[in-house]
């Protein structure tokens, strides 16, 4: 099915920052590791991806800003890839993974070569600003729903632009299930509203 | 439809709308004129008369500049709402949110949402259900959580038993109320299946700072001591083309909301590829409220 | 032809005083009536001013804070205003059941006390139309309920009929009391071509009342413990065993305070009529239990909230099985014609019916009826302090309407007041 979608622009650095502090202070989920949330986006604005013959307006993703990504700036020629499964101990020990670690670890979705990009089952190497097509091979019913809108949180119009949001904005992909939030209070019991 | 002469000015002729005025409570924030007609029978240029009068007081009463809208349904438009309860943590976020943004009452509190916290091992129990939890974190072990608000039944009891008429199911699908045309009998309160509706008990508090002063007459404008209220889907919202402040403000995407008319919205999507259930579904209200397992 | 046939002056020729002159002369002896009397009338109304003075007190209070001053909240909205109103539809519904006997069979003892049921049932309406006023959030906004100024919600809303037949009847029996006491002030015989039907019709109006109430808790569809077949004919039964009682305390007060003239045999009648009603009332309250106890379904927990009470919420129970006892206890009283007819066990039967049904048609359908509510959630309701002035209030306008009603009555229909012949007639 096709969803009406505007032509390809940047969202304005003003909405984009606007959506960011939204996210960030309604929460999408604490991640279980240190990485905050989306911080303010780069200064080029969002990324436009196409995916079949569809174009999602997502904001940046997480660690986009200069200080974390590009991710080839330490991992260049002089760092050389080490393909031995193991605890990373050097760097990145924050990182612990909760997502199907019996069986993955950290060199099945980022490329070994090239750590600016993710990498798909078959080789691909994609954007980490269509890292929902590495969430989609898995989770395949979750990736059509996202696509629909069904899946995960919607902003925008009913009957105009929509705002999408990338998996990884609400879900930390080293953790990604969603830790427990305090809820809000309880409403007042009708006994006592005097 | 008005007769020929306008009630209105036949009324104020015979009683006089000075004495009626004081006669009809010094709490009506909105001095509307006391003989103004059901919402559905006022002409244009009244309920323009209408708009002008709400902004004028509103404005001063909360010194921000309101905006209040009367706009009517479009055409080619249903709204149904779907639920997520697979994915709602009970976080009640929703509830504030619409607190917020549809100016309800603080002291007396009123939540147009309230959220039932059900045993995962019982399912659907409603008398089982605590509105009530508390916790330092949601989701519960073992519970799921259910919000209720209004379904926007399209077989509505409420407006089958309002003795004035002053709730009806506008064209889009929305059950409005006439927030001044309300005698407060609270037939549509006992009427409603799902709790839905809310009686002004006492004045409504509404702090000037937190007022959204973007309203709508048969929404989200600020009510009186008397009369009965319930979610409206945002209509002030919904009507402009936005999502309701429940589907922006859910943390986890459990709300989706949209035009069952428009194959290639959210909505139609739910009901074509989810299990979908309503609640007391013998009642044969035939909410537009879904509620989904994803 | 209810002419009272105890009057002490012979039939007359129809004096020549015009019609205006006559209404005049009413008019002046009604205020004559309500305006002189003994100690005790003076004191009883006097005490019922201040009651009065007390609920209007206490109703302003309310109108100013809203219906927070009231224990009702958005789990149980209606409570003991609309409990009220629902028993007094009853009672006014029963002034019929003399009429039947009266009109329909020509019983002649009867016949003479049928104006005191028209009496009740006029007094009794207004209590409800004051009940409801009582009750709305905007009493301001309840000429939207007149028909052409307002807008009234036919055919679908029932409050809506609710009002029209209630307003309908309330007419109906000012327009036959008016009628019958000025024919009798202007010693006419009352034309039967007009008065008979009136009266005859008064029948179904009465039944037609209390059906129409018991539609309007029937119709939802949310509250099952409302939404059962059986409630109307529940309303019928329990109506027409406690309006009667209070006619019948009030028709031995009367004897003896006001020297009407009512002949045992009329008390003894009516008295057995309410006898089979108050095995109606239990059986279909068996019915009932029967029902819900057998099929064993989630509505069961309303029946179980008012005799066994649900997860320690249990406040009504002791209410409810007072009601039970009341009416069991009353039917036994009324069954054997001894106790029914001796004055001592007749007026305690009449006390624990009265009791009996308001406990039940009052808080015991109100309240259950609405808890636990459509979300499951139980909140206890009791009647605030300012509810039951309020309610203390509208009983004693009621009072005072029957009191004054019976002070202008009493003498015309004891033949004691009559127009008074002019010789200077045109």
């Amino acid at each position: 099915m096709t969803s009406p979608r505007p032509a390809a622009r940047p969202l304005a650095p003003t909405a984009l920052v606007a959506l960011v502090v939204a996210l960030a202070t309604t929460g999408c989920g604490e991640p279980a590791v240190h990485a905050p949330l989306p911080q303010a986006p780069a200064a080029d604005g969002a990324a436009v991806v196409p995916v079949d013959e569809m174009k999602f307006e997502v904001p940046p993703p997480p660690f986009s800003s200069p200080d974390v990504f590009p991710c080839s700036e330490c991992h260049d020629a002089e760092l050389p890839p080490n393909p031995k499964r193991r605890a990373l101990t050097m760097a990145h020990e924050d990182v612990v993974l909760h997502h199907d670690e019996e069986h993955r670890w950290c060199l099945d979705c980022h490329d070994a070569q090239d750590r600016d990009m993710l990498r798909l089952a078959n080789g691909t190497l994609v954007r980490f600003e269509e890292s929902y097509r590495l969430c989609g091979q898995c989770h395949g019913d979750k990736y059509r729903d996202w696509r629909a809108g069904v899946h995960g949180r919607r902003t925008g119009s009913w009957d105009g632009p929509k705002q999408y949001l990338l998996c990884v904005h609400c879900h930390n992909s080293h953790a990604p299930r969603f830790k427990p939030i305090p809820p809000r209070p309880a409403p007042v019991r009708p006994g006592s509203i005097r | 439809m008005s007769p020929e002469i306008s009630r209105r000015e036949f009324l104020c002729v015979v009683a006089g709308c000075a004495a009626a005025a004081a006669a009809g409570g010094c709490s009506d924030v909105t001095h509307t004129p006391y003989f103004r007609d059901n919402f559905r029978d006022l002409s244009k240029d009244e309920v323009a008369a209408l708009v002008a009068d709400l902004e004028r007081d509103l404005s001063a009463k909360y010194g921000k500049d309101v905006e209040v809208s009367a706009q009517g349904p479009r055409a080619g438009v249903q709204f149904a709402y779907a639920l997520d309860i697979s994915r709602c943590i009970g976080c009640r976020r929703c509830v504030y949110g619409c607190v917020e943004e549809n100016n309800q009452s603080r002291d007396p509190q009123v939540h147009w949402i309230r959220v039932l916290e059900m045993d995962k091992e019982r399912g659907i129990d409603f008398h089982e259900a605590n509105p009530y939890y508390d916790a330092e974190t949601v989701p519960r072990p073992g519970h799921f959580y259910l919000p209720v608000a209004c379904q926007q039944c399209e077989n509505p009891p409420c407006v089958k038993s309002c003795p004035v008429g002053a709730t009806w199911r506008d064209d889009d699908g929305i059950v409005v109320i006439d927030y001044d045309w309300c005698i407060g009998c609270r037939c549509c309160v006992s009427a409603c299946p799902y709790g839905a509706r809310r009686f002004n008990w006492g004045e409504p508090t509404l702090p000037a700072e937190e007022m959204n002063p973007k309203v709508h007459v048969l929404g989200n404008r600020p009510r009186q001591k008397g009369c009965v209220e319930k979610c409206t889907f945002c209509v002030h919202r919904v009507r402009e083309g936005r999502y309701p402040r429940c589907v922006e403000v859910c943390p986890t995407g459990a709300r989706k909301f949209g035009n069952l008319l428009d194959p290639s919205s959210e909505i139609r999507y739910v009901l074509e590829h989810k299990r979908v259930v309503v609640l007391k579904n013998e009642l044969n209200t035939r909410p537009r409220f879904f509620y989904f397992f994803g | 032809m209810p002419v009272a046939a105890h009057a002490a002056s012979p039939a007359l020729p129809a004096p020549a005083v015009g019609l205006w002159r006559s209404a005049a002369d009413f008019l002046g002896h009604s205020v004559r009536a309500v305006l002189r009397g003994g100690p005790v009338y003076k004191a009883w109304v006097a005490g019922l001013l201040l009651v009065m003075g007390l609920g209007l007190w206490a109703y302003l209070r309310q109108l100013d804070r809203g219906l927070l001053s009231t224990a009702m909240r958005d789990q149980v909205s209606w409570g003991f205003y609309i409990g009220n109103f629902t028993f007094l539809v009853g009672v006014a519904a029963a002034a019929v059941l003399l009429v039947i006997p009266a009109y329909v069979y020509q019983w002649k003892p009867i016949k003479e006390v049928v104006i005191l049921g028209e009496l009740l049932a006029i007094s009794s309406i207004v209590m409800c139309a004051l009940f409801v006023l009582v009750d709305v959030g905007r009493p301001d906004r309840l000429w939207h309920l007149l028909p052409g100024i307002g807008r009234l919600n036919l055919p679908s809303s029932l409050l809506a009929w609710d009002v029209l037949v209630l307003n309908g009847y309330l007419v109906l029996n000012v327009v036959i009391v008016t009628y019958l006491l000025f024919s009798l002030f202007r010693r006419r015989h009352p034309s039967t071509r007009f008065f008979l039907p009136l009266v005859l019709f008064s029948i179904p109006a009465a039944i037609g009342i209390h059906t129409v109430t018991a539609f309007l808790y029937n119709g939802f569809a949310g509250r099952p413990f409302w939404n059962a077949s059986i409630l109307a004919p529940r309303f019928l039964a329990s109506a027409f065993c406690s309006g009667p009682a209070v006619l019948l305390i009030l028709m031995q007060l009367l004897r003896r305070f006001a020297r009407f003239e009512i002949q045992d045999t009329a008390i003894w009648k009516v008295a057995e009529l309410m006898a089979y009603a108050m095995f109606l009332n239990l059986f279909l309250l068996g019915a009932e239990v029967f029902k819900e106890v057998y099929s064993d379904t989630e509505h069961l927990v309303h029946m179980r909230y008012m005799f066994t009470g649900v997860d320690g919420s249990s406040a009504i129970v002791p209410w409810m099985w007072l009601s039970v006892a009341c009416s069991i206890a009353a039917f036994v009283l009324f069954l054997v014609p001894r106790t029914r007819r001796h004055p001592v066990t007749l007026n305690l039967g009449c006390v624990l019916i009265f009791t009996g049904v308001y406990l039940e048609k009052g808080m015991g359908l109100v309240i259950p009826g609405l808890t636990p509510d459509t979300l499951g959630e139980i909140y206890e309701y009791f009647p605030t302090w300012n509810e039951l002035a309020v309610a203390a209030g509208v009983f004693a306008t009621g009072s005072l309407v029957f009191t004054l009603l019976v002070k202008v009555a009493a003498p015309i229909l004891s033949g004691a007041a009559r127009v008074e012949e002019r010789s200077d007639q045109p």
